[in-house]
């Protein structure tokens, strides 16, 4: 019997006992219906963390050169904090060593930061800024686009003019009802001229992105950043994922080289990258999806033996539709595909209503809880194929046991 | 289209020891069924029962036969064996030239689908399914395609005037009709044989008339029928009575001889 027709009369019998069918697959439904979204939920974390890890704080493609990790998997020791605060120090000579060895289709941008107080004519007071004392081409790499004014140019940066680019909570707070553009902030008592203001960024792990000021690392506000003690971060950007290895490269042997380290020693930098930055994520996320998985797993099991019971009983009651069925000459293998069929379909369909439901209640959690929530393809497969393997493991014994009927006792029964 | 009845060759009692006789021999071409001393036992819970005790049967083609006899006769077995939905414990049985006794499940779930067409006492048709469905099931499990398969099971529907029920479903239907269902699936394959088992055991003696003449009908156009039956007036209707009695062929007569035989008692 081919397929289709094993399938078109899977589906007739489910039609015909409506029902009894929604019970049946019930346990397949909740069972997918968890996975679906627990994953979601998950996988909408994991955009999250990755897109405000990868795009906001690092950058795409972005390696940034630091004195030790601003990332830390777990907690840091005592004695592992005593080790970085050790380390020499990014320097300024550091920087320019590591663009000069860059090739040329690659980024590279000073930003260095620290949390500076500053003033304005325009209020009394304000919270604190995170002041960048960064080089221009940190807002191309890092993607921050202005809504008024402009970003300061490369003269600007030669010249060290203290100009100013400031979020938008920072225009929000210094410049209430004024317009920035052309106006002063001062910033440890040196007034710095607003050129432009960046369109909003939101927060990322509760670091508010928009209350900060960005001016050229040349003007006053290195002093304000400390940047001749330690440079925060150097950014190198490479053109493409694929050259990124190379770059990383490129940044080590330099530093390794300027701090003299010999072969058997350990890099005294850290080269961070979303992808390094994104590892401890990446553990956990393992262990939630694991679960998330296991959990309905145990559902499914529960699915699969409702199932293989249903199937049993309908075996038992059809016992006289076998018979005829053989004594037409269905073989052995045309019962078995029938009822493999019907099993595997009610749990196909049960899978599928499932996955309905889980991205219905992945949504509902989502907007309850304000968690965010995405579709992973994946899942889809797995519940689809998890609906079919139980349908599979359930319906082979009662398959089995129908397909084995003698047909005169089949013919013989109710 | 009804031939005289002395048109339709029978076989002669000669002619089928002869074909019974060389065991082991592939019948000649004429021949549908053949057993050769089949026997057919069975354990009930330690003591064993001799359904058949050894029969010797020919059945040429064309031939309408009636297999008759008193319940526990062993015509049930027999009707299961020839039909090919058991297997004998001993001897020969050769169904259209290839030896069956011999043959396992699916081999048989073959036979049965090409060779056997049914007719049951209960109808044995799918309640949920129509008609015309009905009908298509021995075309489904031989592969034909779905408008073929349409196609003749609509014919084989006309063939039994039942071209207007095609969409009803069994409980729809009077059980003369059902029973002419049945008989439209049963030869929708185009069987070697026709094999009835008490086919008017559920109907009134109007509609057992009806369904006589179908069958009279489909012996005259070239069909082979065999109907197991324990109803005397039925088995007057084939050509042939084969009477069983303790597992064993009592008597194998003309229609004529049988029925005065019937008389004389």
């Amino acid at each position: 019997m081919p397929l289709y027709e094993a399938l078109r009369l899977a589906l007739a019998q489910i039609r015909v006992q409506k029902l009894k069918s929604f019970f049946t697959l019930l346990g397949v439904t909740i069972g997918v219906t968890f996975l679906i979204a627990v994953v979601s939920i998950v996988q909408g974390m994991s955009n999250y963390v990755t897109s405000a890890v990868a795009g906001k704080f690092l950058g795409v493609n972005t390696a940034t050169l630091r004195r030790f990790p601003n990332f830390q998997n777990g907690n840091v020791t005592e004695a592992q904090w005593r080790l970085w605060m050790q380390r020499p120090p990014i320097t300024i000579a550091d920087a320019y060593a590591v663009r000069d060895a860059l090739p040329q289709d690659a980024g590279w941008a000073i930003d260095d930061v620290k949390w500076v107080n500053a003033t304005s004519k325009y209020t009394n007071g304000g919270p604190q800024l995170l002041a960048h004392a960064a080089t221009p081409q940190l807002f191309k790499i890092k993607n921050l686009n202005i809504t008024e004014g402009r970003v300061y140019s490369d003269e600007e940066e030669q010249l060290g003019l203290p100009v100013a680019v400031i979020g938008i909570e920072t225009k929000q707070y210094f410049f209430p009802n004024v317009d920035p553009i052309g106006r002063d902030i001062k910033v440890g008592g040196l007034p710095f001229r607003v050129v432009g203001v960046l369109e909003k960024q939101g927060t990322v792990f509760g670091q508010p992105l928009d209350r900060v000021i960005y001016a050229p690392f040349q003007s006053p506000m290195q002093r304000f950043t400390g940047a001749r003690e330690n440079l925060a971060g150097v950014l190198v950007q490479a053109p493409s994922p694929a050259a990124m290895d190379e770059i990383q490269e490129t940044v080590d042997e330099v530093m390794r080289k300027r701090h003299r380290l010999h072969p058997a020693q350990e890099n005294d930098f850290v080269v961070e990258t979303s992808a390094s930055a994104l590892s401890s994520w990446d553990t956990i996320k393992g262990y939630l999806v694991a679960a998330g998985i296991f959990l309905p797993a145990i559902g499914l099991v529960v699915g699969g033996i409702v199932i293989m019971n249903i199937m049993l009983v309908a075996v038992a009651e059809r016992t006289h539709e076998i018979g005829v069925r053989k004594s037409l000459g269905a073989r052995r293998r045309d019962v078995m595909a029938q009822f493999l069929a019907e099993a595997t379909t009610l749990s196909v369909l049960g899978a599928l209503i499932g996955i309905a439901l889980g991205f219905g209640l992945s949504k509902l959690l989502s907007s309850a809880f304000g968690l965010p929530s995405g579709i992973a393809p994946w899942s889809i497969a797995l519940a689809i194929g998890l609906g079919a393997g139980v349908g599979i493991a359930a319906g082979i014994y009662p398959a089995s046991r129908a397909s084995k009927l003698d047909p005169i006792i089949a013919l013989r029964a109710e | 289209m009804t031939a005289d009845v002395s048109d339709i060759p029978l076989s002669t009692t000669g002619e089928r020891q002869a074909v019974v006789g060389s065991v082991g021999a592939v019948p000649g071409k004429d021949w549908v069924i053949v057993t050769r001393g089949i026997t057919r036992d069975y354990d009930m819970g330690g003591e064993v029962v001799h359904a058949l005790r050894g029969v010797d049967l020919a059945v040429r083609r064309n031939e309408y036969v009636a297999i008759m006899g008193p319940s526990g006769s062993g015509k049930s077995t027999l009707m299961n064996l020839v039909g090919c939905l058991d297997t004998p414990t001993a001897g020969e049985y050769w169904l259209n030239g290839s030896l069956v006794s011999d043959m396992k499940d699916d081999a048989l779930a073959r036979v049965r689908n090409r060779e056997i067409g049914f007719v049951f006492q209960t109808f044995n048709l799918l309640p949920r399914a129509t008609a015309l469905h009905n009908v298509e099931l021995p075309l489904v499990y031989a592969g034909v395609g779905s408008a073929e398969r349409r196609k003749r099971a609509k014919e084989a529907l006309e063939s039994v005037q039942l071209g207007d029920r095609m969409d009803h479903r069994p409980n729809e239907l009077s059980g003369g009709q059902r029973q002419r269902v049945a008989i439209a699936r049963a030869l929708v394959n185009r069987p070697a044989i026709l094999l009835a088992d008490e086919p008017t055991g559920n109907l009134d003696s109007g509609t057992s008339e009806e369904i006589m003449r179908v069958f009279e009908h489909l012996a005259d156009t070239g069909q082979t029928v065999i109907m197991v039956t324990h109803e005397p007036d039925i088995a007057q209707h084939a050509r042939r009575v084969v009477v069983l009695r303790d597992g064993r062929i009592s008597s194998d007569d003309r229609r004529e001889n049988f029925v005065k035989k019937l008389v004389e008692k």
